[in-house]
C-alpha cells in the first residue's frame, strides 16, 4: 500500500512539473515573440530622438551639403520616386504575366518545372548579386550607364519573384467553378483570364506589388553596386516638358541617388551632425515602408473579408 | 463569323506565347547572373590562381603588393552569420511553436503583422541602429569591444531574420495533421511535450528548410555589416574585432570609382561568385527539404 501511495505522489509531482513547464513555455514564447516588437519600438524611439528635430521643410527641399545642418534629401527622394516608377514598370507586368502563365497556361512538363525551381532560387539570391548582374549587364553591356534606368531595372528584377509568388497565390485561390462558368458561356482562355481571373485576383496581386515595392525602396546594396552616387546636388531632367510632345524620357539616363544610399552616406561619416541627418532620413524611410506594408496588410484583410467563394 | 474565329485563335496563341516569354525571362535572369559572374571571375582567375584564392589568409587587393586570399572575407561572413543564426534559430523556433501551438487568436492577429514589418524595415536602418545604438550599449558591458565589430551587427541581423525562420517553421508545424496532436494529448501529454516531442519531429523537414533560409539570408545580408562591422578583412574568429564580409567588400569597392576591366574591378565578381555558390548550395538544400514536407503528408 505504501509503495502505491508513493507512486501516486510521484505521478502527481510529475504532472505538476509538466504543467509548470507548460506555463513557463507559454511565457517564454510570448517574450520571444515580443523581442521583435521591442526592437522595432526601440528603433523608432531612437530614430525619433536623434532625427525628429531635423525634419523640416528645409530637409526635404535641400541638396546634400558639406554642412550637416544645411543638408537635405531633395535629390534622394526624387531619385527614389523615379527609380520606383521604373521598378514598378518592370516588375509588375512581367511578374503578373509570369504568374498567369504558370497558373493558367503552363502544362505540367519539364519546362514549367524548371521555371518554378528557378523562380524559387531567384527569390533566395542575395540582393547584392543582382547588383553585380546589373553592373555587368546594364551598366557595361547595354551601356545604360549609372542611370535611373539601370537602378530601376535592377530593383525590378530583384522583386520580380515576389510579384510572381503573390500573383500565383491569389490566382490559385480562385475556385475552378469560376473558370468553368466562363468557358461554358463560350469565353476563350484569354477572355476568362482578362475578365475573371485577373479582376478577382487583383487584391492579392496589389498586395504583393506594394510589399515588393516597399522592399525595393529600402534596398541599398545593389544600387551602390551599380554605382549610384552619394553626392548629387542636382535633379534629373524633368519628365514633363513645355514643348511638344510634353513628355521626356531623358531622366532615365541621368545619374541619381536614393534615400537609403543618402542615409548610408551620412551614417558612414564621423561627424555627429550627419548622424542626426541619417536618423531623420531613417525616419522617412521607415514611415514609407510602414505605410506601404500597413496598407498592404489592410488591403489583404479587406479582400479576404469581401470575397467569399 | 468563320474568319473572326480564326483571328481570335491567332490572338489567343499570340497572347499565350507572350506570356510564356515573360515566364522564360526568369530563366534568362539566372543565365545572365551566372554568365556575368563567370565571365568576370574567369578573367580574374587567369591572373590569380584558384589555389591562392581559396587558401590565402590575406585579402588586400587594393594595396601596392596585392594579396588575393578570400579566407578573411569568408571567415568574416561565417562569423557574423553564426552570431545571427545563434540568435535567430532558437528564438525563431520558439516563436513558431508559440504562434502555432500556444498563442490565442488575438495575439496571433497582432504578432504576425509586426513580424512581417520587422522583415520589411530597410536594412540600412538596422545598420544605423547596430552602429550607433547597440554597439555603444554593448561597449559598457564589454570594454574591449571595438567600435566596429562582428557582434553587434550579428545580433541585429539575427533579430531581423527571426520572421523568416518563424514563418516557414510555423507553416510546417501547421501542416502537421491535428490527429497526431490529438493522439499525443490523449496519452496525457502537455502542450509542451506535444510540441517538442511530436509536432517538431513531424515538421522536421519544414523547420530545417526554415533554418536554411535563415542562414542563407544572413550570408547574403549586406548593409548591416557594411555599416557596423567595419571594412577590415580580418582572418579571425573573435567577434569583438572589426571584420569584413564578402558582401561588405563588394559594397566597399563599389563605393569607390573602380575602372571597368581592371583586376580590382574583377575582385568583386570573384567575391560575388563565392557568395553565389554558398547561397545556391543552401537554397538547393532548403528546396529539397521543403519538397520533402509535401511528400510526407
Amino acid at each position: 500500500m505504501i509503495s502505491e501511495d508513493q507512486t501516486i505522489v510521484q505521478i502527481r509531482k510529475n504532472i505538476a512539473r509538466n504543467e509548470l513547464r507548460d506555463h513557463l513555455f507559454s511565457i517564454i514564447g510570448l517574450v520571444a515573440t515580443l523581442i521583435g516588437f521591442v526592437l522595432l519600438f526601440t528603433l523608432i524611439i531612437d530614430l525619433l530622438i536623434d532625427g525628429f528635430p531635423r525634419l523640416g521643410w528645409q530637409f526635404f527641399t535641400s541638396y546634400p551639403s558639406r554642412f550637416p545642418e544645411k543638408a537635405g534629401i531633395l535629390s534622394a527622394w526624387v531619385g527614389t520616386t523615379l527609380v520606383m516608377i521604373v521598378t514598378a514598370a518592370t516588375a509588375v507586368p512581367l511578374g503578373i504575366a509570369t504568374g498567369i502563365y504558370l497558373e493558367e497556361y503552363a502544362k505540367r512538363n519539364w519546362l514549367t518545372h524548371l521555371i518554378e525551381i528557378n523562380m524559387n532560387n531567384l527569390a533566395g539570391v542575395p540582393s547584392i548579386i543582382y547588383g553585380l548582374l546589373a553592373l555587368g549587364l546594364f551598366v557595361y553591356f547595354f551601356k545604360f550607364g549609372e542611370s535611373i534606368l539601370t537602378g530601376g531595372l535592377t530593383l525590378g528584377l530583384l522583386i520580380l519573384p515576389m510579384v510572381v509568388i503573390a500573383t500565383r497565390e491569389s490566382i490559385r485561390a480562385i475556385p475552378n467553378s469560376i473558370r468553368e462558368a466562363s468557358y461554358a458561356l463560350g469565353a476563350t482562355k484569354w477572355q476568362t483570364v482578362k475578365d475573371h481571373i485577373l479582376p478577382y485576383s487583383m487584391g492579392g496581386i496589389l498586395t504583393g506589388m506594394i510589399i515588393g515595392l516597399s522592399r525595393a525602396i529600402g534596398e541599398t546594396a545593389p544600387i551602390i553596386t551599380v554605382g549610384a552616387l552619394t553626392f548629387i546636388a542636382f535633379l534629373p531632367s524633368s519628365p514633363v516638358t513645355a514643348e511638344f510632345p510634353f513628355l521626356s524620357f531623358k531622366w532615365l539616363f541621368d545619374p541619381f541617388t536614393v534615400m537609403p544610399i543618402q542615409m548610408f552616406n551620412w551614417v558612414s561619416r564621423p561627424q555627429k551632425g550627419f548622424h542626426l541627418n541619417a536618423a531623420a532620413a531613417g525616419i522617412i524611410l521607415l514611415i514609407m515602408t510602414l505605410v506601404m506594408n500597413g496598407f498592404a496588410i489592410y488591403l489583404r484583410h479587406q479582400f479576404r473579408k469581401r470575397i467569399k467563394w | 463569323m468563320f474568319r473572326r474565329r480564326s483571328i481570335q485563335k491567332i490572338k489567343e496563341r499570340a497572347i499565350e506565347n507572350s506570356l510564356l516569354l515573360s515566364a522564360l525571362s526568369s530563366i534568362f535572369i539566372t543565365i545572365a547572373i551566372v554568365f556575368v559572374l563567370f565571365y568576370e571571375a574567369i578573367a580574374f582567375f587567369k591572373v590569380v590562381t584558384v589555389w591562392e584564392f581559396i587558401t590565402g589568409k590575406q585579402w588586400t587587393p587594393l594595396f601596392a603588393q596585392p594579396k588575393f586570399g578570400i579566407l578573411p572575407l569568408v571567415s568574416g561572413t561565417l562569423l557574423v552569420t553564426s552570431i545571427a543564426v545563434g540568435v535567430a534559430l532558437p528564438i525563431g523556433l520558439i516563436v513558431a511553436v508559440y504562434l502555432s501551438e500556444y498563442a490565442p487568436f488575438k495575439i496571433k492577429e497582432v504578432a504576425k503583422p509586426i513580424l512581417e514589418i520587422l522583415a520589411a524595415v530597410p536594412t540600412v536602418v538596422y545598420g544605423y541602429f547596430a552602429l550607433l545604438f547597440l554597439t555603444p550599449i554593448l561597449q559598457k558591458f564589454i570594454p574591449n569591444l571595438s567600435g566596429f565589430n562582428a557582434l553587434s551587427p550579428g545580433i541585429i541581423m539575427g533579430i531581423m531574420i527571426i520572421p523568416y525562420v518563424s514563418s516557414v517553421s510555423e507553416d510546417a508545424m501547421k501542416a502537421v495533421p491535428m490527429q497526431i496532436r490529438e493522439g499525443s494529448y490523449a496519452m496525457g501529454a502537455t502542450k509542451f511535450q506535444t510540441a517538442f516531442r511530436v509536432v517538431i519531429p513531424s515538421a522536421f523537414s519544414g523547420i530545417a528548410a526554415a533554418f536554411i533560409i535563415g542562414i542563407s539570408r544572413a550570408i547574403g545580408e549586406t548593409m548591416v555589416v557594411a555599416i557596423a562591422a567595419g571594412m577590415m578583412p580580418n582572418w579571425t574568429w573573435n567577434p569583438l574585432e572589426p571584420i569584413q564580409t564578402l558582401t561588405a567588400y563588394i559594397v566597399g569597392v563599389s563605393l569607390g570609382d573602380l575602372p571597368h576591366g581592371t583586376l580590382e574591378y574583377r575582385t568583386i565578381f570573384a567575391a560575388g561568385i563565392t557568395l553565389f555558390f554558398m547561397t545556391l548550395f543552401l537554397n538547393i538544400l532548403g528546396f529539397w527539404f521543403r519538397k520533402r514536407i509535401r511528400e510526407v503528408y
